[in-house]
C-alpha cells in the first residue's frame, strides 16, 4: 500500500520533482562553484527549472494543443476549456526565455571582460587579485 | 489624450532609447539631448498623472483594449503616481548632472550609456505603473539588466561587483517568478486587482503562503534587505558616479514600493499582518538592517561605500516601518521611500562632485572641501542633516512618523534601533564635516584632500552643482511643506484596511 502511494506520488508528480531537483542543482552550482562560467550554468539551470514549472502547470490529462478547430466537440461553439491545455503559461515562458537569454548574454559578456582583465575565471583567484 | 499618459510614460523612454542607441553611429551629439528631452517629457507626464489621480481617482489603463484579467492593465493610484513623479524627477536631474561626469569617466561609451540609462528608467517607471504581476517581472528584468551593464562600465573593480549582482539578482528574479507561478496555480490570474479579489478565500492555503514567501524573498534580494544585501556595497561603490547617483536611490526604493504593492494591494493587509504574521519578521529584519547598516557604515573609509551601507540601514527603516503596519508607521515608510531617494541622490551627487575634483571618493578626499567647493559644501550639509534627521529637512519628518508608529505599536526594539541609527549617522557625517572644515588638524593626509589640489572657491562646473543644489532645496521644501504633502498625497497612498 505505502509503496504504491509513494510511487504514485513520485510518478504522477514527476514534473514537479524534476523542477525541484533542477532548482536545487542550479542554486547549488551558483553558490558553491568557484568557476564563473559554472556559476552562469547554474543560473541558467535555475531559470530553466522555473520555466519547466510553469509549463507543467499548464498540462491537462486528455487535452490537446490550444488551436480551436470548430465542430470538434460537435456543440455549436465547439470550445470546451477541458479539451485544451492552458496556453497562457507557454506564452509567459516565451517571454521568460527571452529574459533568460538576455541575462545569459550580459553575464557572458561580463565574464569575457573579467577574463581579459584578470586572466582567470576562478572566483578565488580574482578575489585574491582584488585584495592585492 | 490624458488617459494615455500612463502608457506613454513607459513607451516614450523605451522608443527613444533605440534612437539614442542608433545616434551613436550617426549623430553622436544628439543622443544626450534626445535622452534628456525624453526624461523631461516623462517628468511632465508623471506630474500630469499625479494631477489626474488627485483630481479623479485611480486610473485603469487597458493595454490594447483587452479587458482585465485577460489583458495587461496599468493601474495608477496615489502611491504609484507619487513614485512616478519621484523617479522621473530624480532621473531627469541626474541626467543633467551626469553629462560632465560621463564625458570624463566613460568618454568612449557616449550615446550607448544614455540608451541604457533610458532603458533603466523604462524598467523602473514600468514597475511602478503596471498592474500585472508577470509584467512586473519583465520590467524588473529590463531595469536590472540595464542596471548590471551600467554598473559594469565603472571603475576596474566594478566588473566583478556587477557579475555578483547578476548572479544574485537573477536568483531574486527567479524566486519572484516562482512565487507568481504559485499564485497563478491557485487563482488562475495575474492581474493585481483581480488577485486581491480572488485571494482572500485562499488565505489559509499553503501554496499561497509559499508563493507569498517566494515573492517576498525575491523582492527582498532586489531591495537589498538585510541579510540579502551582499551585492549592494560593491556594486554601488565602483559604479560610475552618474550611475550610482541614479541607480542607488531609485532601484532599491522602487523595489520597496513593489513589496508594499504585493503586501497591501495583491494581498489585503489582513494576510501579512494577522494570517501569517510576516510583519513581525519584517520589523526584526528592519531593526537588524538599521543596526548592521549603521555599524558597517561607520567602519568605511570610502565615502560611496559608506553611503551604500547607509542605504542598507535606510531600507531597514522602510521595511521596519512596513512591518510595524499601523497607519502612522506606513505613512512614515511611504514618506521615507520618497525622502530617502532624494537624500541619497543628493549625497551621491556630492560624491560625484568630489570625484570630479579629486578622481577619488575616499573620505580623505574631502579634506578642506568646504573652502574649495562652497556650493558642494552647502549641498552636502543639507543632505547630511537630512540623513541624520534634523528639522526642517525632510529626513526628520519621515523618521518622526516611523518613531510615532513604533511607539504606538510598542515595538520598542525598532524604536531604539531608529534612535541608535540616528546617533550613528551623526557620527558618520560629523567625521566628514570635521575633515571638510578643519584643514590643519589633518597634517599628514592633506595631499589626498581637495584642498591640496585646487584653490579656494573653485567649485565644479555649474551643470554639475546646479542639480545637486536643486535637490538640496527639494529636501528643505519637502521638510517645510511636509504637512501639506502628507495630508494631500501620502495619506491616500497608505493602503486601506490597517
Amino acid at each position: 500500500m505505502i509503496v504504491d502511494a509513494v510511487t504514485l506520488l513520485l510518478v504522477s508528480k514527476i514534473n514537479y520533482w524534476i523542477y525541484i531537483v533542477l532548482m536545487m542543482l542550479g542554486l547549488y552550482a551558483m553558490m558553491t562553484k568557484k568557476n564563473l562560467v559554472k556559476k552562469i550554468i547554474g543560473m541558467n539551470i535555475l531559470q530553466t527549472a522555473v520555466i519547466l514549472f510553469f509549463i507543467s502547470i499548464s498540462a491537462k490529462n486528455n487535452a490537446t494543443i490550444p488551436i480551436i478547430e470548430h465542430g470538434q466537440t460537435s456543440s455549436h461553439s465547439g470550445v470546451q476549456a477541458v479539451d485544451y491545455i492552458n496556453p497562457l503559461p507557454h506564452v509567459l515562458m516565451l517571454t521568460a526565455i527571452v529574459v533568460a537569454v538576455a541575462t545569459l548574454g550580459v553575464a557572458l559578456a561580463l565574464v569575457i571582460k573579467l577574463f581579459n582583465q584578470y586572466g582567470t575565471l576562478e572566483e578565488d583567484e580574482i578575489i585574491a587579485r582584488l585584495e592585492e | 489624450m490624458t488617459h494615455q499618459f500612463s502608457a506613454l510614460i513607459v513607451i516614450l523612454p523605451l522608443v527613444v532609447s533605440f534612437f539614442v542607441f542608433l545616434s551613436n553611429w550617426w549623430l553622436k551629439k544628439t543622443g544626450y539631448l534626445l535622452a534628456l528631452t525624453a526624461l523631461f517629457c516623462c517628468l511632465l507626464l508623471s506630474i500630469g498623472i499625479l494631477d489626474l489621480v488627485i483630481a479623479s481617482g485611480v486610473i485603469h489603463y487597458r493595454l490594447g483594449g483587452w479587458l482585465p484579467p485577460w489583458g495587461i492593465e496599468y493601474y495608477v493610484d496615489t502611491l504609484n503616481a507619487i513614485m512616478l513623479v519621484l523617479v522621473s524627477f530624480l532621473s531627469f536631474l541626474t541626467a543633467v548632472f551626469a553629462r560632465k561626469s560621463v564625458e570624463i569617466e566613460i568618454p568612449e561609451k557616449g550615446a550607448l550609456f544614455w540608451a541604457l540609462y533610458l532603458l533603466l528608467m523604462t524598467g523602473l517607471l514600468g514597475i511602478i505603473v503596471t498592474g500585472d504581476l508577470f509584467n512586473l517581472f519583465v520590467l524588473l528584468e529590463v531595469a536590472s539588466l540595464s542596471g548590471y551593464v551600467l554598473i559594469a562600465v565603472g571603475e576596474k573593480r566594478s566588473l566583478f561587483a556587477s557579475f555578483r549582482y547578476v548572479v544574485i539578482g537573477t536568483m531574486g528574479a527567479s524566486f519572484y517568478l516562482l512565487g507568481v507561478g504559485y499564485l497563478y496555480i491557485t487563482t488562475g490570474s495575474l492581474n493585481m486587482v483581480d488577485l486581491s479579489l480572488l485571494l482572500p478565500k485562499l488565505y489559509t492555503s499553503k501554496v499561497v503562503l509559499a508563493g507569498f514567501i517566494f515573492i517576498l524573498i525575491g523582492l527582498g534580494i532586489k531591495t537589498a534587505l538585510f541579510p540579502l544585501h551582499g551585492w549592494l556595497p560593491d556594486a554601488y561603490t565602483y559604479a560610475p558616479t552618474a550611475v550610482s547617483a541614479a541607480v542607488a536611490p531609485l532601484m532599491t526604493k522602487v523595489m520597496a514600493y513593489a513589496i508594499l504593492r504585493i503586501m497591501f494591494t495583491v494581498f489585503k493587509a489582513e494576510f501579512p499582518v494577522t494570517v501569517i504574521e510576516v510583519t513581525d519578521v519584517m520589523v526584526w529584519t528592519g531593526t537588524l538592517a538599521m543596526l548592521v547598516g549603521g555599524v558597517m557604515a561607520l567602519s568605511q573609509s570610502d565615502f560611496k561605500r559608506m553611503l551604500a551601507y547607509v542605504i542598507v540601514a535606510e531600507i531597514g527603516y522602510i521595511i521596519g516601518g512596513i512591518g510595524v503596519a499601523n497607519a502612522t508607521a506606513l505613512k512614515g515608510a511611504v514618506f521615507h521611500i520618497i525622502n530617502d531617494a532624494v537624500m541619497m541622490a543628493c549625497l551621491f551627487m556630492v560624491a560625484g562632485l568630489i570625484v570630479y575634483k579629486t578622481k577619488g571618493h575616499r573620505i580623505d578626499n574631502f579634506i578642506g572641501f568646504f573652502r574649495v567647493m562652497p556650493v558642494t559644501a552647502v549641498v552636502f550639509t543639507v543632505g547630511a542633516l537630512a540623513v541624520i534627521g534634523v528639522p526642517p529637512t525632510c529626513g526628520f519628518f519621515s523618521k518622526w512618523y516611523l518613531l510615532l508608529g513604533g511607539i504606538e505599536d510598542h515595538q520598542w526594539f525598532f524604536v531604539a534601533a531608529l534612535l541608535i541609527c540616528t546617533l550613528i549617522n551623526v557620527a558618520l557625517f560629523f567625521r566628514i564635516f570635521d575633515k571638510g572644515i578643519y584643514l590643519h588638524a589633518h597634517g599628514q593626509n592633506l595631499d589626498a584632500g581637495v584642498a591640496a589640489i585646487d584653490t579656494p572657491g573653485n567649485d565644479a562646473p555649474i551643470s554639475m552643482w546646479l542639480p545637486a543644489l536643486v535637490l538640496a532645496l527639494v529636501i528643505l521644501l519637502i521638510g517645510v511643506f511636509n504637512q501639506v504633502i502628507v495630508e494631500t498625497v501620502i495619506r491616500h497612498a497608505v493602503p486601506a484596511g490597517i
